[in-house]
């Protein structure tokens, strides 16, 4: 048995150390082919096995496989660890500076109003109120005398009406054109197309020739109406009382009704909530003052006949609210009139993310 | 309606606190608006005497004065002039607070002399802004007594809101009613026993109507009363009607004015020695004339009530009096009117001839039919007791007009309309506590509602009645049973595209505004708006006078107003109505927006991009694709509405009759119309334009087949005319083989070097998806074949070489 080959000891060593010292993949590559190529150092030895005894050349052959293997093995780790450093020094060159800004996007927001029209829906919603809509451009007889109000009742005066030219043919012969006052007109437009049992709410812009510092000459209200054979007084203030609290998110929040006239409810109420008014300061919730907040009541006998509906078989109630109103309470918006102005900063300020939509599951209080 | 608390007392027997009639009438219906309890800033002064007053030591103008309190002497320096010995005035004491100063006393040292307290001023008081010297109260008050007691100012004024159904609380009597039915008290008896008359009235009355007019004015009373004398009321009186804001004028005015307010039963009172011949009520002769009462004269038609005498117009009956017959100081013998007019005829002719008078407002409203004799006795009554003199007979036209009506009531109703469980029995007694007068007929009431509540007129009625008084806070509170338990949409289709339409706008990054309806005539006219149906007659002002006809003008409008802020960037929009006339089928709901100055603000990585028709473009497809609408099937018409830039606009649309939406750059001169600055541009998506997404499938969709085969690219680059549009590059290359091309952009659009005048560069990538096997290089160019073939015969392009 031949020694241990030295020869192949000093080899290796002598690669190691070259591959070791090797700078770039050139100089790697020079190795392997000196080494490991058709006329390297290496695959040369292997070409010598030929002239040994076959155990000798068993013994050999082992050898010189192992060291290619290893010799190859080093080459291919200081190749990966030249290129990941090569890497390191592109990726410190490629460095910016992240405090700059992205590119600009916008961000846009959704006006208080869409958002509290939003909320009341999904309460209401809840309850089994599906929304109505009617025309802005009404003429008197819906927004006035099918609703209990004739030309001579001293409420009309109080609508402060916006009249728009002429008259048109309707149900109660010909009424002059007007924009609807309130949204009521729309309680009688859907009980005349459909029978009870009814319940809807009427989201929508009403007008009156108004502005001062408290009044805009548009502004928007929700109608609800609710009409079947069985539902009285108490369920009109369970479903109030439920609205109230579900809108401000108090579960206990007084409320009180107090007794009120409107020509097309009979009995008619007010709703009032708790609120504290303290140096100045207000806030919803317990207290020992009250603020109005909407008016309602049982639909007047004489309305459902306007409609067609038989009042010795139906009943029911019907509310209106100014959404303004309970969008500045809830949302601490001091002017109405700002509502209207498409001022950038206040719909930054008071507006909604896009995707605030508000729901009884995700909650209404974004 | 104002009133004080003792005025009330007059008819209310109540031990009840003030706070606590206050919270009843708010809860029965009688809002209170305000109680201004003018007693409490003066709470803690007290009428004192000053016994002694001497020079200051130290001071020339002060005086050094011993004040009797009643309680106590304490020595206090005073600088009043008038400060003397004997004389009764308003003490406040170390400690109180002085309202007409804003100051809180303290026990000091003036000029080295000790001073407990201020003898007041009617300044110092908040009273007036006399400061001539301390308050000096003429009468002899008790020393100590409550100083507000003296000046007469202790009675707490209260104003409530009389809705307009209730008439009868135009007058402090009804108010009281409504409070002694709620508990709050007892009604007193009122006394208007008849005055007898010492003669015939030589002024006779008349009704001349027609039959067609006859309830104008169907009851008259009237009476003389001679050899009285006018002048200055009773303080009593003055004080009632000051603390309400009505001005003192003379006793025999002061006295309508006082029944108008106490009874709710205006009169009127003529200087008898101004009318010739009789008094009648008639309808006005269209021309004639008034001159009135309030300095200003009307011109009459044929629709109002006058009262005449034999010459002229003396007054619009229930509405107001004419200055020539009108009661002076020097007034000795007077014609007294108490009549019933229409309310319907009286609001009319108040309304024409815009005169608010408290008569006005009373019989518009309704006032009680059967109280016209009784009016003219309390008020003969009054006047014989402040100016003297003699009365007649009374004279009586017409007759009382019929108010009596019998209503049934079931007591249930009670329970199942107001669901309020209560016994029969409390019903009935509300309702006579109200004055109405209940027969048992079986189960159900007949009632027969007060002559002062011509509100009443059903079964509904009457269960407001008895549910206001026993109180709406004992109504047991029902929860609302759902309607389903199945969950329903609460919004239909059209709806809940308005709401996508918002939340995707705003997440495009545009902020929601909600403007007005209307807007000047001259703006709506640039949007094709402006016609005569769509003005408003009465508009609160000029640039408000017009129906919006698209909600660009206003999304404009707002984006100037915010750029002259030093935002000029605003990138705005509206989900709202427009109007295209004024039936219901006229207004449509429109998502628009705007977008101004640059489409971002500016930034290191990019310089500011003025916003251009793409970024509008973008708007209005982005939002058609989430209505579900085939954005690939869309196609751009032309032209776009005349406000947009006609060169950089167009209209999407399915077919040639219903567009889907307009968009572009606004048209310059629009924007110099509007003194808004561009670049700007807009869009509107037509929302009740697209029709509904079809129902039927639940939801499902078509089965989605994926190919496995590597889908392949090809870029071609045609020249074509100029005026070529470039979608039609496109159509035309996805038509040349419909199964294997799914995709064809336009990544580059160039003209001018290289390319002949007139021509255009516009190169397509066109996408290939192979559904059974990969393609060969040979089919691939047999489809490239037919995309060359087919763009060239249908736009004229070719190959570039």
């Amino acid at each position: 048995m031949p020694p241990p080959a030295a020869d192949l000891e000093r080899l290796k060593a002598e690669l190691t150390a070259e591959i070791a010292a090797a700078g770039d993949a050139d100089a790697i590559e020079k190795i392997r082919v000196a080494a490991l190529g058709r006329k390297g150092t290496v695959t040369e030895l292997m070409k010598t096995l030929g002239a040994l005894s076959p155990d000798e050349r068993r013994v050999r052959g082992a050898l010189l496989n192992a060291l290619k293997d290893e010799i190859a093995a080093l080459l291919e780790a200081r190749s990966a660890g030249l290129a990941d450093r090569a890497l390191d020094a592109r990726l410190a060159s490629e460095s910016v500076d992240v405090t700059l800004p992205p590119r600009p996007e916008r961000i846009g927001r959704i006006h208080p109003v869409s958002q509290t029209m939003d909320e009341v829906i999904a309460i209401l919603g809840d309850i089994g109120f599906a929304v109505a809509e009617g025309p802005d451009i009404e003429d008197d007889w819906y927004n006035f005398t099918a609703l209990n109000i004739p030309p001579d009742h001293p409420a009309r005066q109080e609508h402060d009406t916006f009249y728009l030219p002429g008259e048109r043919e309707s149900p109660g012969g010909r009424a002059r054109m007007v924009l609807r006052t309130h949204t009521s007109p729309v309680q009688i437009r859907t009980m005349m197309r459909a029978k009870p049992p009814l319940r809807i709410i009427v989201p929508g812009r009403t007008y009156r020739c108004d502005s001062d510092a408290t009044h805009s000459p548009m502004f928007h209200q929700v109608e609800g109406l609710a009409i079947d054979e069985t539902t009285h007084m108490g369920h009109l203030k369970g479903c109030l009382i439920e609205f109230c609290r579900a809108y401000f998110g108090i579960e206990d929040l007084p409320v009180r009704f107090r007794a009120s006239y409107f020509p097309f409810t009979e009995p008619s109420a007010e709703v009032d909530i708790g609120c504290t008014r303290v140096g100045g300061e207000f806030r919803i919730g317990h207290g020992d003052d009250w603020l109005e907040i909407l008016g309602c009541g049982m639909v007047n006998p004489r309305v459902l006949k306007n409609c067609g509906i038989d009042p010795a078989r139906y009943q029911g109630f019907a509310f209106g609210l100014g959404l303004e109103r309970i969008a500045m309470l809830k949302y601490g918006i001091p002017d109405l009139r700002t509502f209207y102005e498409s001022d950038l900063r206040w719909l930054r300020h008071y507006g909604f993310a896009a995707l605030a939509q508000p729901g009884l599951t995700g909650g209404l209080n974004p | 309606m104002k009133l004080t608390l003792a005025w009330l007392k007059e008819h209310l027997e109540t031990s009840a606190p003030l706070e606590e009639i206050a919270a009843t009438l708010t809860r029965i219906g009688l809002e209170v608006e305000s109680v201004a309890d003018p007693a409490q800033a003066f709470k803690d002064f007290v009428v004192a005497r000053i016994d002694t007053a001497a020079p200051h030591p130290n001071a020339d103008r002060l005086k050094v004065c011993t004040v009797n309190t009643g309680k106590e002497t304490l020595q206090v320096v005073c600088g009043a002039a008038n400060a003397r010995a004997g004389l009764v005035g308003v003490f406040a004491p170390a400690g109180s607070f002085v309202p007409g100063t804003a100051v809180h006393l303290k026990k000091t040292a003036i000029r080295g002399v000790e001073s407990n307290g201020m003898m007041l001023s009617e300044r110092e008081l908040g009273l007036s802004e006399t400061h001539e010297g301390i308050v000096e109260l003429a009468s002899a008050p008790p020393l100590g007594s409550p100083a507000a007691d003296a000046l007469g100012l202790a009675d707490p004024v209260i104003e409530i809101a009389v809705t307009p159904n209730r008439g009868d609380c135009l007058g402090v009597r009804g108010i009281a009613r409504d409070l002694a039915a709620a508990g709050r008290g007892r009604l007193k008896p009122l006394a208007s026993k008849p005055v007898p008359g010492a003669y015939r009235s030589p002024i006779g009355v008349k009704l001349e109507f027609d039959y067609s007019a006859l309830n104008a004015c169907p009851y008259f009373v009237g009476r003389h009363i001679r050899g009285l004398k006018n002048g200055e009321s009773p303080d009593w009186l003055k004080a009632r009607l000051n603390a309400i804001g009505l001005r003192p004028i003379s006793a025999l005015v002061d006295i309508t004015n006082f029944v108008t307010c106490d009874l709710a039963r205006p009169l009127h009172v003529f200087d008898a020695a101004k009318i010739a011949g009789a008094i009648r009520a008639r309808l006005a002769r269209a021309g004639e004339t008034l001159a009135a009462l309030n300095g200003k004269t009307y011109v009459l038609d044929g629709e109002m009530t006058v009262i005449a005498d034999d010459r002229s117009a003396l007054g619009l009956g229930g509405v107001v009096g004419g200055e020539s017959s009108g009661a002076t100081l020097a007034t000795t013998e007077v014609f007294v009117e108490s009549a019933w007019f229409d309310p319907v005829r009286t609001a009319a002719t108040g309304r024409k001839l815009e005169i608010l008078s408290d008569a006005r407002y009373r019989f518009e409203r309704g006032v009680d039919p059967a109280f016209v004799k009784d009016g003219i006795e309390i008020a003969t009554r009054l006047i014989l007791d402040l100016c003297g003199g003699e009365p007649s007979e009374i004279v009586v036209a017409g007759a009382e007009p019929s108010w009596r009506r019998t209503l049934a009531l079931r007591p249930e109703r009670v329970r199942t309309l107001a669901g309020l469980d209560l016994a029969p029995a409390e019903t009935e007694k509300i309702l006579t506590s109200l004055g109405f007068q209940i027969a048992r007929e079986g189960k159900t009431f007949a009632v027969v509602p007060p002559s002062w509540r011509p509100d009443i007129f059903g079964e509904a009625c009457l269960v407001e009645e008895i549910a206001r008084i026993h109180g709406y806070d004992k109504i047991p509170t029902v929860p609302l049973p759902r309607a389903s338990y199945l969950p329903m949409p609460a919004l239909n289709e059209s709806q809940r595209r308005r709401g996508t339409a918002r939340r995707a706008l705003a997440g495009r990054g545009l902020v929601e505004a909600v403007t007005l309806s209307f807007l000047s005539s001259s703006h709506a006219t640039l949007f094709g708006g402006g016609q005569e149906s769509l003005r408003l007659v009465n508009p609160i002002s000029a640039d408000l006078d017009t129906m919006r006809p698209s909600l660009l003008p206003n999304l404009i409008a707002a984006a100037a107003r915010n750029a002259a802020r030093g935002l000029a960037d605003a990138a705005l929009f509206e989900v709202g109505p427009r109007y295209e006339g004024s039936g219901p089928e006229d207004q449509s709901f429109v998502a628009a927006g705007v977008r101004a100055g640059s489409f971002a603000e500016r930034s290191w990585a990019a310089p500011a991009r003025p916003v251009d028709v793409f970024d509008a473009k973008a708007d209005a497809l982005g939002l058609l694709a989430l209505l579900d609408v085939p954005v690939p099937r869309l196609q751009i018409l032309k032209p776009a509405p005349a406000c947009f830039h006609p060169g950089r606009s167009g209209v999407l649309a399915l077919g040639p009759k219903t567009p889907f939406a307009a968009f572009g750059e606004i048209d310059p001169r629009v924007l110099k119309a509007m003194d808004a600055k561009g670049p700007m541009v807009g869009f509107e998506v037509f929302l009740d334009a697209i029709p509904p997404a079809k129902e039927g499938r639940g939801g499902a969709r078509s089965i989605l087949k994926l190919s496995p085969f590597q889908p392949v690219s090809r870029d071609f680059a045609f020249v074509v005319d100029e005026s070529v549009a470039a979608e039609s590059l496109v159509r035309a290359a996805l038509g040349a083989d419909k199964t294997l091309i799914v995709g064809a952009v336009v990544f580059d659009v160039f003209a001018g070097e290289g390319l002949p005048a007139g021509k255009k560069s516009v190169a397509i990538g066109v996408t290939l998806q192979p559904a059974e096997r990969t393609l060969t290089e040979a089919e691939i160019e047999a489809v490239a074949g037919k995309i060359v073939a087919e763009v060239g015969r249908a736009t004229g392009a070719v190959l570039r070489t």
